[in-house]
């Protein structure tokens, strides 16, 4: 197989990359997931949006998923398209749940996850640059004491 | 065009054109969609330290991922001064009313002046928000391997069992702050 390795990315692919997640930023703001009310609103269970948003976008996920495998396209740059499983098993098992419910509580607190942080960043939300700080302390701490936690 | 780009867009529109972004992702070059990686990338970027799960060359694993976010933030701007927003956000009248009792009113933005701004940061309520709710969005997003795009599309869309175990957690997490931090910190009554 002459395809390149996963890390390997083509110059031309970073443009492309760019552009996608300028689409994705707009699509954030302008659908008003990124909003703290928003969040506020779907763990009180007031409204259907945020259902409806995070519903759609994983059935449209998994039909082009289906759909790229069926067909066996490959990538732009050469490789076939394979989504890699998420580890279960003795050595990661507690991870999921438990990370899982801190990440909830990050979520409901700052009603903020990690792709709303960077678009609310450009769309002038100076608190979010706060959010985002913190988040990157988090996610620093998470790595000096990962190996002291049950995975 | 304009007028429609600026209404807020349905469920139905946002949904599917997330979907259409992690197609992108997989069809230019077989790359997950995940936003919370970058954040592990910035840290081997900057203050990698001793820690070993920070060893490793961000830029032939993680430079996608961050031109990715530098286009998320690039988005946000373009929404943010490009687009009109009816603000405020039109949340249910019954979200209005049991923010309203928490002290929190809706005002000209995406987030709540009172408690997410950099002037709310000296205040107990601003600084538990944004400073100890981003620190466990962090660190939560990194300890179960993903976070509302990773595990909430990307893993339940392609049927990953642990994913959805993820996605169980952060409900559980959102609820508890939602229905017991969140009062007690803003004194209304649980």
């Amino acid at each position: 197989m002459s395809a390149p390795k996963a890390a390997d990315v083509p110059r031309w692919a970073l443009p492309a990359y760019l552009l996608t997640g300028t689409f994705f930023g707009v699509l954030l703001i302008q659908s008003e997931v990124v909003s703290w009310f928003r969040i506020q609103e779907m763990f009180r269970f007031q409204a259907f949006h945020m259902y409806g948003v995070l519903g759609t976008a994983v059935g449209s996920a998994a039909l082009a998923i289906h759909l790229l495998q069926r067909f066996g396209v490959r990538s732009l740059d050469g490789q076939t398209i394979a989504v890699s499983p998420k580890r279960w098993d003795d050595a990661y098992r507690y991870r999921y749940g438990i990370g899982g419910v801190l990440f909830g509580l990050g979520w409901g607190l700052a009603g903020t996850c990690p792709g709303p942080i960077y678009a609310l960043i450009g769309e002038g939300t100076l608190g979010a640059l706060v959010v985002l700080v913190s988040a990157l302390a988090g996610a620093r701490t998470y790595a000096a004491v990962a190996d002291r936690l049950p995975q | 065009m304009i007028d429609i780009l600026s209404q807020p867009w349905p469920w139905y529109v946002a949904g599917p054109l997330i979907g259409v972004t992690a197609a992108l992702l997989l069809v230019i070059g077989n790359k997950s969609f995940g936003m919370s990686s970058s954040l592990s990338h910035l840290c081997a970027a900057t203050v990698p330290g001793k820690s070993p799960s920070l060893q490793y060359d961000w830029r032939r694993r993680g430079l996608w991922n961050l031109v990715f976010v530098v286009g998320v933030v690039l988005g946000g701007w373009i929404a943010g001064h490009g687009l009109d927003h009816p603000y405020p956000v039109a949340v249910s009248a019954a979200t209005e009313a049991d923010l309203a009792e928490l002290g929190v009113s809706l005002g000209q933005g995406l987030v709540p002046e009172e408690i997410y701004s950099l002037r709310a940061l000296a205040t107990v309520e601003g600084f538990v928000v944004m400073v100890l709710g981003g620190f466990l969005v962090g660190f939560g997003a990194r300890y179960a391997g993903g976070c509302t795009s990773g595990h909430g599309v990307m893993g339940l869309a392609n049927g990953q069992w642990p994913s959805l175990v993820a996605v169980l957690g952060f409900f559980v997490g959102g609820l508890v702050a939602t229905h017991l931090l969140l009062p007690l910190l803003l004194g209304g009554a649980p």
